[in-house]
């Protein structure tokens, strides 16, 4: 992923360009992660004063959310989906499978990898469903995750 | 345009099991042999079992050939496939495949057969024939003609449109809104993002039908960031529909104002509720809102505001194209038209069923479906998302309709079907349901948020078999708590899944419980 590394500077501009959209904060916290991939402490109240709301405003949707994050993510992000229709073909397992071999557990990140549970990705029919940073793995098994954090798309 | 055309489908599913390397290895093959071909990224046919699909246009129709891996690139071209040539892929004409001739296409009929952003080939298959009757209409009737096709909203609850319409045309208000909800979270459903992705313009059309018919100026189209092609592509044709004059300061030349925006959730189930997703479209935390008022007199900003399903606005073209009478000419008593099923989980045979309302759960897990994908007996079948209910082989010949469903202990939801054979343990389902509202829950309603996680604390024990009878009592109880006293379906049907689970399936909450698992 090519993340920007955060500056207030970066911020602003950013902020300036949506706070005047009609209910803009959870879109401006949105946009600030699309580019920094999280949302430090300081940008609440960056946030809050852009849209002129309160603080606590900020913070209660920031931590309503379960995308939005305030910690560094770490250079890949594994999500497996554990929803019904994956766990039906065995999502559950490849979670346990996943947490082994990157020698991680669901949300406890390395400095590399960070598996995460999701809540279906729409590919009920061809799960279990796991998405590597933005690529949308059908069928996925140990191998293929193995293969995609690699970047290497052929396997 | 060159002679021959390739269709690979650009569909997330089917990209997800490797479409995007078989269009390179096939534009990579055609340029070394010297073949000129157009290569079309259309939306997928729905039989995502066969992913990726490949077709080619011949003569006869377009023919298929699948599953199609990189390596089977070569001898595609060995067999002259780019000329329709035999290979041992080959799956005859695409619309004589069983599976996709048997289906009824009406709201899907375009998915799979378009390129999806091309405005052109929208109307020459019959795009924008809604829309341009609709605008010779007056507001009334529009009203009329969806009231009278029956449609009903796809989204879960099956209000009917045309009524939740004419509330809002018959309330006052100088901004009013048309909100899409395309937030989709139900696991086992992707009906709606395979629509926005395989054919986006029928989407923007519906929407634009029930601006003018209750006299709406601005649309919300509200997708869950999960998917981000379909929100890619949704931006796009909203671009393209603004550059032709269709969205914008004058509707196809009327003097209609509608423009459309997206907004993009961010990972929660109940912004899915439609007031939860007024507040998030708002920029607030996702919590549900009491009622009344109704959103369609108060709605997003105060406003009036219709909000319907993906499916439900993109039925209404079709409606306004073909007339009411055929609509409502299919299905079942009060369930008209076709419903859009997503046959998911364990399945041989997944993807998109679109058929008339009334076919049996028999025929879509086990003509369609193919029984289980592990070729293990199917034991388990739950419809209509995490909060529908748990059925068993024994109700297979269940017709799938809203009033049926209901009769049987279930709901229809959002047309999800997962299945699951032999080796599923229903209680650790039972447990999921519970966790997955505790998870979820917007926390305003006491039963919802502590009785879910009071609810699968009580599971767990009864899966370790301690106090069986006493813990199954204290459940049933819990579970009849959140149903009476939950604002939304999120608390008030999570006991669907737990409840049908014990009752179609004691044996899991006993005698294997303990030791036995
Ligand atoms: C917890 C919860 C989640 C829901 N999720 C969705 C959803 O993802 N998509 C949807 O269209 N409706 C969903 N609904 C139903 C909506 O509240 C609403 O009924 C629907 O969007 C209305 O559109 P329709 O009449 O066209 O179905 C959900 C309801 C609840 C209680
Ligand atoms: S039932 Fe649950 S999700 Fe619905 S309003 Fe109450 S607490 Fe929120
Ligand atoms: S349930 Fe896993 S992708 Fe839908």
């Amino acid at each position: 992923m090519s993340l920007v590394p955060w500056s207030k500077e970066a911020a602003l501009r950013i902020l300036a360009t949506m706070c005047d959209e009609p209910g803009p904060i959870l879109i401006c916290l949105q946009a600030l992660q699309a580019e920094f991939g999280y949302i430090p402490e300081d940008a609440v109240a960056f946030v809050a004063d852009a849209c002129n709301v309160s603080r606590a405003d900020v913070h209660g949707v920031l931590t309503y959310y379960h995308d939005l994050r305030t910690s560094v993510p770490p250079q890949s992000s594994i999500r497996i989906c554990v929803a019904e229709a994956c766990q039906a073909v065995g999502s559950r397992e490849l979670v346990t499978a996943a947490e082994g071999a990157f020698g991680t557990t669901l949300g406890a990140p390395n400095d590399l990898v960070e598996i995460e549970s999701a809540y279906c990705f729409g590919n009920c029919a061809l799960g279990p469903a796991a998405m590597v940073d933005h690529q949308l793995i059908g069928r996925a098994s140990l191998e293929k995750l193995l293969a995609a954090v690699q970047g290497d798309e052929d396997k | 345009m060159s002679a021959i055309t390739v269709f690979v489908p650009k569909d997330s599913a089917a990209r997800s099991v490797g479409a995007d390397r078989v269009a390179i290895a096939i534009a990579h093959e055609a340029t070394k042999y010297g073949i000129d071909l157009t290569l079309v990224r259309n939306g997928s046919r729905g039989a995502l079992w066969l992913e990726p699909l490949v077709e080619v246009a011949t003569d006869r129709g377009r023919t298929a050939y699948g599953p199609v891996r990189v390596e089977d690139v070569p001898s595609l071209f060995s067999a002259d496939f780019h000329l329709g040539g035999k290979h041992p892929l080959s799956l005859g004409l695409t619309d004589e495949i069983t599976w996709l001739a048997r289906q009824d296409r009406v709201t899907f009929a375009r998915v799979g057969i378009v390129d999806p952003l091309s405005l052109a080939d929208y109307e020459a298959h019959g795009g924008l024939a809604g829309l341009r009757r609709a605008l010779s209409m007056a507001r009334e009737e529009i009203i009329s003609e969806v009231i009278d096709s029956g449609l009903r909203g796809r989204g879960g609850a099956g209000f009917p449109a045309g009524i939740k319409w004419r509330t809002v045309l018959q309330t006052t208000g100088d901004h009013k809104y048309i909100c899409c909800n395309a937030d989709e979270g139900d696991s086992g459903t992707f009906a709606d993002r395979m629509l926005i992705e395989g054919d986006p313009f029928t989407l923007l059309e519906g929407m634009t039908i029930a601006a003018i018919a209750v006299g709406a100026v601005e649309g919300v189209i509200y997708v869950r960031s999960e998917y981000p092609d379909a929100i890619e592509t949704l931006r796009q044709a909203i671009d393209i529909a603004r550059e032709q004059g269709w969205l914008g300061k004058s509707v196809l030349g009327s003097l209609h104002v509608f423009d459309i925006r997206i907004r993009v959730g961010a990972g929660s189930y109940v912004c899915g509720e439609e007031t939860a997703m007024l507040e998030s479209i708002e920029g607030k935390r996702g919590v549900v809102r009491s009622k009344p008022p109704l959103p369609a007199i108060c709605g997003l900003f105060g406003q009036p505001t219709v909000i319907n399903n993906v499916l439900t606005l993109a039925s209404v073209p079709a409606i306004l194209a073909g007339g009411a009478v055929a609509y409502q000419a299919r299905g079942v008593g009060r369930s008209t038209g076709t419903q859009v099923f997503q046959l998911a989980g364990n399945i041989a045979r997944g993807g998109i069923v679109e058929t008339r309302f009334g076919v049996t759960l028999d025929t879509l897990i086990n003509d369609f479906g193919a029984g289980a994908l592990t070729r293990r007996p199917v034991r388990a079948v739950q419809i209509g998302g995490p909060l529908g209910a748990y059925f068993s082989t024994s109700l297979f010949d269940l017709s799938m309709d809203y009033e049926s469903l209901l009769a049987a202990g279930g709901m229809l939801g959002h047309g999800g079907v997962v299945v699951f054979d032999e080796s599923v343990d229903m209680a650790v389902q039972a447990k999921f349901a519970m966790e997955f509202c505790a998870l979820e829950s917007c926390g305003k309603c006491t039963p919802c948020r502590l009785g879910s996680t009071r609810g699968a604390e009580t599971i767990e024990k009864i899966i370790n078999g301690l106090d069986l009878e006493g813990n199954k009592k204290l459940l049933l109880d819990l579970c009849e708590v959140m149903t009476d006293g939950s604002l939304c379906a999120m608390g008030g049907l999570t006991p669907l899944p737990v409840r049908s689970a014990m009752l179609h399936f004691a044996e899991d909450f006993g005698s294997r419980t303990g030791a036995a698992r």
